[in-house]
């Protein structure tokens, strides 16, 4: 008996019409010099590059693919080209905007007192000598972060109850009702207030209720609550939606109430995205700027009552910081305030937003999927 | 489950925490002044005064409140800087005490304030001058003269390259670029913009066919920006780019035009600001002792800088309360003494007012009374 | 839909049911208070700028005149900002669901959801100060080469702040809302319609294309209205980035406004009749918002039979 040729050098029945593991690398190199060398033709540039050499490795893989696996695994690998492709897409604007935003705002950060004190005595003359004799950028954020920070918990304190319970009653008991239907429609138009609009309509509000001149820390609560419940309305309606009702026919079978199935199996299946919903909420309205302003006055020092006197908050002093410089000639500090702000905010969503996710894990229910 | 109720509880009391936390700290004594008795002479006023107003006094607001705050202990000012408009609103429905306005009261407001402010209804006063510089950017030229025909010309884009022979005229000496001009304009409704206009209006009333107006006609088509740093900024990046802005904003990157006034042409400058709002008139059908003042803007009078934006301090002749009134009164009083203008003019750059309207501010501040 | 004999006799935990319904139902018509408070709000303020001679309104041609091309620019905005969004949202998502590994799928979840809460003033001033100044030279280029489109026509502004960039800042504002509920939405497709799909011999895109989608797309209609509502109504960004003016066909030469933002522009300022015109001109947003969602829950409506509870 004669050997025949080693097994080895055949391919595998299961791996044949696969390309092999090493294809994309081949497919990526071929494009990036290909791409270089049609760059150098019409003139070089990194961010050209690197379209050309996408769009040609794309086109290179799937065709290479449609050949060897056929075209059903080629659409597959197009659909994977173009998903990684948005994603890298996106990512170019998003690093952008972030790192704009940490090059301007870490020296503002990080000057002493900028946390801690607020713009209470800060004038132009202050930061006229800042910048012609090199002397440290006086005032900070404080007020502004106590006033961002109140502003916002009395907002999400009266939007997400009444948020979740409207959510609640459009998926669990609404049953298509006309009424369901109209809230339903109608949180979608709410969706479109503009925001100056909600912080004209509250101002009025407040103004016809308590007295002319009403400006509070509250009165802004309110008019982000307007832009926050709708929000919060559409985002755990989509999340209560698609619990799957077996679990709700599984608790009632077992006995248990309908206001109990929703507190202790529908709520907590869904909690993890009806937490991330009303982050999104509270992040949606936490930048918010004109409603602030027609509503909560502009304050330069501490106010820790929301319920009386301007309050001052990040978005506010972000803005003006910007567009009206403390000091007119030497807009630089203000600037530098004015991104230093910004990085707060952002810093301050994050830890928002991991709050978010601890409280979500620990209402969650304990099986994963 | 106990250990769940407990992870809720210490989640809870951690937010509260947190939140109580960040309240106990934190100061309001940024600039690291330490309370110094005040050399103020003078009654002592105490409370809270709110306005409401133009934000192109924002910085000068920012040092009035500072310093009277240094001189009236237990006197606090606030300001919020919503815009002229909005500053007018406030006093006449009454949720301002005093409005910051670029523009004086429109005789129906007048009017409207009279069921708030008293009989005499709202008074302007004058408190803040900024010259406007006709800014632009061209590169090794950092001077250029013009007259308002030419200037009209320019931002209606009927002057396309800098070159033209209408600037060559005027500028004999100077080395023009063969460069686009590309005006830019404020998107924003402005008082700069308003007063602006109203100088191309009646300086060259031949060109500029329309009206004075806080929005820029629509019908022309050129680049904007939203508010005094905005334009600043877009004509600093763009080279051939020519605005109208507050001199205060004018970074020293970009040259500023000279403005032809009777036969001779006016540096920008704070003391020639001043004195077009010192030649100039009242307007008409107010009452004695309001101080809006129209500004002529067709002098020929020498060292005149007539392209000037006047910010006024709009308040009541009559408060409800004494304490108010009296708050009113230091407050404006101090606005418009010689150390309140040089505040401003060392904070925001702007014009102090001359001894003249100084003196005259003051006897219209005094008429302020309360409701006996 | 589950009304059960075996419960509704019990007498214990019925008050509970009732409270809890009574609340639920109390915060669905608090909203409808609310909605209508702000809709009355509107109209009363809005109605002098409706019935005065039309010399009086800005532009001296009556409200019809002055409303309708700020109508369309909001239009074009916001559809610039959709088209551009919608499809990159959707991938970004299915790449955090279904493509990336899952460490690092959670990671991006969280950064993408931070994006969101940037204030638009950063977003503004980005566009305003990096984005028009890098995309100008790419305006240039799209008017030497595709000039002979209307919308690509030349001159190219030489600020680079138009309608298109304005368009481009928007869809980089409502892309992180988009992505994140979409995400929400893909990850909850039941496991074994995906497991079944792959079982059957298909690709992951087949796959995706089979049970996900369709299982989100109600959830992804949401998202996208969600994004427009914010993207018709953005105002800080486009008041900082576009440089407003008539209507023009061209996207890459300045003109065009929104509605927000010749709000925001001329708010501060106005007084007597403007107020009412720029309120009405808030009413008449607000009127398209209402026509855009009639349309988005007649499609939503379309494909009911994919959502869990009903």
């Amino acid at each position: 008996m004669t050997l025949t040729a080693p097994v080895t050098r055949k391919r595998s029945a299961l791996t044949k019409g696969q390309l092999p593991s090493y294809a994309p690398y081949v497919v990526l190199a071929v494009a990036l010099v290909l791409g270089a060398a049609i760059l150098a033709l019409i003139g070089f540039n990194v961010f050209g590059w690197g379209v050309v050499s996408a769009i040609l490795f794309t086109m290179g893989l799937v065709a290479w693919s449609g050949v060897v696996e056929g075209a059903r695994k080629a659409k597959d690998k197009l659909a994977t080209c173009l998903v990684v492709g948005a994603f890298l897409v996106a990512l170019l604007p998003l690093v952008s905007v972030i790192w704009t935003v940490l090059v301007n705002g870490i020296p503002g950060i990080i000057t002493p007192g900028f946390l801690g004190t607020s713009m209470n005595g800060v004038t132009g003359t202050l930061d006229n000598k800042a910048v012609e004799q090199g002397t440290k950028v006086l005032g900070g954020v404080y007020h502004a972060l106590v006033g961002t920070v109140q502003i916002t918990l009395l907002a999400t304190v009266i939007s997400v109850p009444v948020g979740l319970l409207t959510a609640i009653y459009l998926v669990e008991y609404g049953n298509d009702r006309p009424l369901a239907r109209a809230i339903t429609f109608f949180v979608d138009v709410m969706t479109g207030i503009p925001s100056i609009v909600a912080g004209l309509f509250a101002a009025a509000f407040f103004f016809a209720v308590v007295g002319p001149g009403t400006k509070t820390g509250a009165v802004a609560a309110v008019a982000l609550s307007v832009l926050m419940i709708p929000v919060v309305v559409r985002s755990s309606e989509e999340m209560l939606k698609i619990v799957p009702n077996e679990l709700r026919e599984a608790a009632y079978a077992l006995g248990v109430r309908k206001w109990r199935t929703i507190l202790k199996v529908v709520i907590p299946t869904a909690i993890s995205g009806i937490a991330s919903g009303v982050t999104l909420a509270i992040a949606r309205v936490i930048g918010e700027t004109a409603p602030i302003l027609v509503t909560a006055g502009f304050a330069t020092s501490i106010n820790n009552n929301v319920f009386g006197g301007w309050m001052a908050s990040l978005p506010t002093f972000i803005y003006t910081q910007i567009l009206n410089p403390t000091s007119p000639s030497n807009p630089g500090p203000s600037d530098q305030r004015a991104w230093g702000a910004a990085l707060v905010l952002i810093i301050l969503v994050m830890l928002l937003n991991l709050a978010a996710r601890l409280i979500a894990r620990i209402f969650a229910p304990k099986a994963g999927r | 489950m106990k250990a769940t109720r407990f992870g809720r509880n210490a989640a809870i009391a951690v937010i509260a925490a947190g939140a109580l936390a960040l309240t106990a700290c934190g100061s309001d004594n940024a600039t690291g002044a330490t309370a110094s008795s005040p050399a103020a002479a003078g009654a002592k006023v105490t409370g809270t005064l709110t306005g409401i107003g133009s934000s192109a006094q924002g910085a000068a607001m920012d040092a009035w409140k500072t310093g009277f705050a240094a001189a009236n202990q237990g006197a606090t000012v606030q300001y919020s800087p919503d815009g002229s408009g909005a500053g007018r609103k406030a006093i006449i429905d009454g949720s301002a005490q005093f409005a910051g306005s670029d523009a004086y009261l429109k005789d129906e407001e007048l009017a409207a304030s009279k069921a708030k402010c008293g009989p005499e209804g709202a008074i302007d006063i004058p408190v803040y001058i900024s010259p406007i510089a006709v800014a632009f950017n061209l590169p090794d030229i950092t001077e250029l003269k013009l007259d308002a025909t030419t200037v009209a010309k320019i931002f209606r884009g009927q002057i396309a390259k800098w070159n033209d022979p209408a600037i060559a005229a005027l500028n004999p000496d100077a080395k023009l670029p063969d460069l686009k001009v590309t005006p830019v304009n404020r998107s924003d409704d402005s008082g700069t913009t308003k007063n602006f206009t109203d100088y191309l209006a009646s300086a060259a009333a031949d060109v500029w066919t329309d009206k004075a107006d806080g929005v820029w006609p629509a019908s022309l088509k050129g680049e904007n920006a939203k508010g005094t740093s905005g334009v600043v900024k877009t004509v600093t990046d763009t080279p051939g780019a020519v605005t109208y802005a507050d001199d205060s904003a004018v970074s020293g990157k970009l040259g500023t035009a000279q403005i032809k006034v009777g036969s001779e042409f006016v540096k920008i400058s704070a003391e020639a600001a001043a004195k077009a709002v010192e030649i100039s008139k009242p307007a008409e059908g107010r009452a004695a002792n309001d101080f809006a003042i129209k500004l002529d803007r067709k002098t020929t009078e020498a060292g005149v800088y007539p392209v000037v934006l006047v910010s006024y301090h709009v308040v009541c002749t009559t408060y409800d309360k004494k304490e108010t009134a009296d708050l009113v009164k230091a407050f404006e009083n101090y606005v418009v003494s010689e150390g309140g203008q040089q505040a401003a003019a060392d904070a925001a750059k702007s014009a102090p007012l001359s001894a003249a309207l100084q003196e005259k501010a003051k006897a219209a501040i005094e008429s302020i009374k309360a409701k006996s | 839909m589950t009304t059960n004999s075996l419960t509704t006799s019990q007498g214990a935990g019925r008050t509970g049911d009732k409270v809890f319904s009574g609340a639920a139902l109390t915060a669905g018509c608090l909203i409808l208070a609310v909605l209508f408070g702000v809709a009355l709000f509107l109209v009363v303020q809005a109605i002098p700028a409706f019935v005065a001679p039309a010399a009086d309104i800005q532009g001296g041609q009556g409200f019809a005149a002055y409303i309708w091309p700020i109508v369309l620019g909001t239009l074009i905005a916001a559809l610039i900002a959709l088209v551009i969004a919608t499809p990159v949202a959707i991938g970004v998502a299915l790449f955090i669901s279904h493509y990336a590994p899952r460490r690092l799928a959670s990671g991006l979840g969280y950064v993408i959801d931070l994006l969101a809460a940037i204030p638009s003033v950063v977003y503004g001033a980005w566009g305003a100060a990096f984005l028009a100044k890098e995309i100008a030279p790419g305006y240039d280029w799209l008017a030497n080469n595709l000039g002979w489109l209307p919308i690509f026509q030349g001159p190219a502004s030489a600020t680079g702040k138009t309608i298109l960039t304005a368009g481009v800042v928007l869809s980089v504002m409502v892309l992180p809302i988009i992505t994140s509920l979409s995400r929400e939405i893909f990850l909850q497709t039941p496991k074994l319609h995906e497991e079944a799909a792959l079982a059957l011999g298909a690709t992951r895109w087949e796959m995706i294309k089979m049970a996900v989608l369709p299982f989100g797309r109600p959830g992804i209609i949401s998202a996208v209205m969600l994004g427009l509502g914010r993207a018709l109504g953005e105002t800080m960004a486009v008041a900082l980035v576009l440089s407003s003016g008539v209507l023009t066909a061209s996207l890459i030469q300045s003109g065009n406004q929104t509605i927000a933002a010749e709000i925001a522009l001329n708010f501060p300022e106005a007084s007597g009749l403007k107020v009412n015109t720029l309120i009405a001109a808030g009413l008449v947003l607000f009127v398209i918002t209402l026509a855009v969602n009639m349309v988005a829950r007649w499609i939503i409506t379309k494909h009911k039979e994919f959502s869990g509870a009903n």
